[in-house]
């Protein structure tokens, strides 16, 4: 190993070493110039975020650049990767496990880091320079836990294995090389609404400015967070072959549960902006989210959900993001606790006002968030505490969450239909009638139509879907002041909005129905056999032998008819990977706006005979059609020309009057 | 009490109220909806009550799958090396299943003292032991190895 392409691991080692001493200089530099109120020094803040960014890419782009030229001697590529492994795959395994997953998140931060010392033109040199020294911190203590606990770059020498032991065929998927990132950079986009919020705290600055600076940033890390969700959830439903789309599995709270609270702090960061109230409340959201994304990258990552006991057997990990955890959460709230008693909330409001309406919006996403909290770690407390083996079943989380999931929806109505500071019910009452009939008419007529008997649940469901359509369009017709030609001029922010709520309408009325009218059948089936579901017939023609680049598989031929016409031929899958022996199921799912058709195998049995798995689901694009929906109305109220201006807005804005 | 402080007591006060009931309604119903894991040795010493659902698992004893022939119901015993207990399950079992490789189901115990499954969990790796598996394993003094060689027998 003289030659210099034999030392292209220890470089990325060294690349992540630097980028844990620019951290370091990023935390002391510009705090040091800000005690010494020296202008000079604040300004390393930007440089030296971009400098660590780099260092993280750099370092980031070796270890792919490992798996692709199969590099066996790195453990981490002779763990996750094989020769055989297509090349995207061989990209992807790059976070395919723990170690790569890690430098993927603190690259995510360091490129976030870099995003604010890009686009933070108009905010005070003391800001930025509070603001990145605290992502330097939260860099820095995850740099440390990268190189300390979980090298990427650590090697298998002097023996080095002529063939690596493969990806997890679970993760050689479109579905992978996509979700993750996105998940990963909402998670850790959280940190900018984070450092924002303990900047402020610091500063004393806590103003409708800062709320103002915040506000893109956090739409930014939550769009990413809706994206990376459904993207999870989307996978889950076509590679796990079941045709479950939603588990309540711990690794999805831990995504779901930031998300939550990240959507409260959207909300009270326009209350911040626009009244200045809710301040103390606001930053306590920020630090909340953070410190979930946190908990979830804890959960993941340190074995407790195995069972409590791998944290045990492998303390190092867990420990150390403990404490991370602890000292981010624990520091956050000190000083919380220390400069929140001197911010004052000015202004009023009245019972009945569009606050009032964001605060229930608010506390409902919080409480939900809190549930899925306990039901989370309801199991690994009791197991620590030596009382048993439980689980939580997704009943326990469908029971909690629907109730509030329909109050939230309801409160959409008045909160985006109803005035500043005092309005009146009679007025709120006029403006949302309309939508509530049309609630009403639809939530009964839906399930009496589609299902041809009453059911609770659809009838709830679709009224709350409507009634969020009805008093979206209804409260944009009416801003319009009736007259089409002036929609366009609401500005982005508000049809953001729109957007955004259409979107959770969308979302609502495919988790109603598929929740509730898909059909499912197992049957064992041979060659030449027909089944019959909710009216579409099922032909089993024949299976047969594939073989692909790393695996081999049996592919069974289905005619699926509807009546008379043919409408589709699906080739579900049976996949043994080589190299582990795993065997994979891959459903083949008939796409269309109204339903899915979903045939998956199951076992061989004898005879030529399969257990095959048939459903059909209606409506179940739209679950992550009102996600795509949520997303693209974020990125229009993130595109508002308010935040773009380069003018430095006065500092405080409070509503004077 | 000025009425901007009377205002944020009956605030707070709701916020406690809510708060409360909040906490107490979720800590109640998770009570309720818990799914206790039960090894083999716990239903063969009768501890199970009959037609509660609750989890059970083991390690699958080689030779012990049965197959109908002209449906999807099958039926296997499950071991940790202490006790057996016999699982039917009707549906398609799980990509990992496999005799020898530890599995948790979830159902409900019948008079005959059988494991009828609503659903068969084994996780998507080779070398995975379920976490309750294990324990029960250690429970019953054996570890895994052990127990694999006994459940081969």
């Amino acid at each position: 190993m003289t030659e210099w392409y034999g030392m292209v691991p220890e470089f990325g080692q060294l690349a992540l070493i630097f980028a844990l001493l620019v951290a370091a200089l990023q935390v002391v530099i510009p705090l040091l110039g800000l005690k010494m109120q020296h202008d000079w020094l604040m300004g390393f803040a930007r440089p030296l975020a971009n400098a660590q960014a780099v260092f993280l890419l750099i370092s980031l782009v070796i270890l792919a650049y490992c798996f692709v030229v199969d590099d066996f001697s790195v453990a981490y590529v002779a763990a996750n990767s094989n020769t055989a492994l297509p090349t995207p795959y061989k990209i992807s395994a790059v976070w395919g496990a723990h170690e790569g997953s890690l430098l993927l998140w603190v690259t995510m931060l360091g490129c976030w880091g870099m995003a604010v010392a890009m686009f933070s033109r108009s905010l005070p040199a003391d800001m930025v320079a509070r603001v990145l020294a605290i992502m330097g911190l939260v860099s820095l203590g995850f740099i440390l836990f990268t190189l300390e606990t979980s090298n990427p770059f650590a090697r298998n020498l002097p023996s080095i294995p002529s063939e690596g032991a493969d990806l997890n065929p679970l993760l050689q998927d479109f579905g992978l090389i996509v979700h993750p990132p996105t998940l990963y950079m909402g998670y850790v986009g959280l940190s900018v609404a984070f450092a924002f919020a303990l900047a402020a705290l610091m500063g004393g600055r806590l103003d409708a400015a800062w709320a103002r600076w915040s506000r893109p940033w956090t739409t930014a890390a939550w769009i990413f967070l809706t994206i990376g969700i459904a993207l999870g959830s989307w996978w889950a439903y076509y590679e796990l072959g079941w045709g479950g789309w939603w588990f309540w599995d711990p690794v999805e709270n831990a995504s779901l549960m930031p998300w939550l609270v990240a959507t409260a702090l959207l909300h009270s960061l326009a209350v911040t902006e626009k009244r200045g109230l809710f301040k103390s409340w606001t930053v306590l959201l920020a630090i909340f989210a953070f410190s979930l994304s946190l908990l979830g990258t804890f959960l993941v990552r340190s074995g407790v959900l195995t069972s409590v006991h791998a944290f045990a057997s492998d303390p190092e990990r867990g420990v150390f993001v403990l404490a991370l955890l602890g000292i981010c959460v624990g520091g956050s709230l000190l000083l919380y606790a220390l400069k929140a008693p001197t911010v004052a909330s000015v202004g009023r409001y009245a019972w009945v006002s569009r606050e009032s309406f964001l605060l229930l919006n608010n506390l409902l996403l919080v409480v939900a968030a809190f549930a899925i909290l306990l039901g989370t770690l309801y199991p690994l407390i009791i197991d620590f505490l030596g009382l048993g083996k439980i689980s939580v079943g997704a009943s326990w989380f469908n029971t909690m969450f629907v109730p509030l999931g329909i109050l939230l929806a309801i409160v959409v109505g008045p909160g985006s239909v109803s005035r500043w500071k005092a309005d009146e019910v009679k007025r709120l009452g006029s403006k949302m009638i309309a939508a509530l009939i049309a609630a009403v008419i639809f939530g009964v007529a839906t399930p009496l139509i589609h299902g041809g008997d009453m059911n609770w649940q659809v009838l709830l469901g679709m009224a709350v879907a409507i009634w969020l359509i009805g008093v979206t369009l209804q409260d944009m017709w009416y801003k319009a002041r009736g007259s089409l030609s002036r929609i366009p001029k609401l500005g982005l922010s508000y049809h953001g909005m729109v957007i955004a709520h259409l979107g959770i309408a969308v979302t609502v009325i495919g988790i109603t129905m598929v929740a509730n009218y898909s059909e499912e059948t197992s049957a064992r089936m041979a060659p030449g056999d027909v089944a019959e579901l909710e009216g579409y017939r099922f032909e089993f023609i024949d299976a047969g032998h594939v073989e692909g680049p790393n695996y081999t598989s049996d592919a069974a031929r289905f005619r699926v008819f509807d009546g008379d016409d043919e409408i589709a031929l699906l080739m579900p899958e049976k996949r043994r990977y080589s190299a582990r022996g795993q065997v994979m199921t891959e459903a083949a799912i008939d796409v269309s706006l109204w339903r899915d058709v979903y045939v998956s195998m199951g076992e061989p049995l004898d005879g030529g005979a399969w257990g095959m798995r048939l459903q059909v689901k209606p409506f179940m694009r739209w679950v992550w059609l009102g996600a795509i929906f949520m997303s693209l109305g974020g990125l229009l109220a993130m595109l508002d020309k308010r935040y773009r201006s380069r003018k430095k807005q006065p500092a405080v804005q409070e509503a004077a009057a | 009490m000025t009425p901007k402080r009377k205002k944020r007591l009956i605030l707070i006060l709701f916020l406690v109220a809510g708060v409360g009931t909040a906490v107490g309604l979720l800590m109640y119903s998770l009570s309720q909806n818990i799914n206790l894991f039960m090894t083999p040795t716990q239903i063969a010493n009768g501890e199970v009550p009959y037609g509660r659902t609750i989890r059970a698992g083991g390690l699958v004893v080689v030779g012990s799958l049965q197959r109908s022939q002209d449906s999807l119901v099958s039926e296997f015993k499950v071991t940790d090396g202490n006790a057996e207990v016999t699982i039917t399950y009707d549906g398609i079992l799980p990509d990992l299943f496999r005799e020898g490789q530890g599995i948790v189901a979830m159902g409900k115990l019948n008079r005959d003292n059988v494991f009828v499954a609503s659903e068969v969990l084994a996780k998507h790796d080779e070398n995975y032991m379920p976490p309750e598996v294990k324990d029960a394993l250690e429970k019953a003094h054996l570890d895994g190895k052990e127990a694999l060689e006994s459940a081969r027998y």
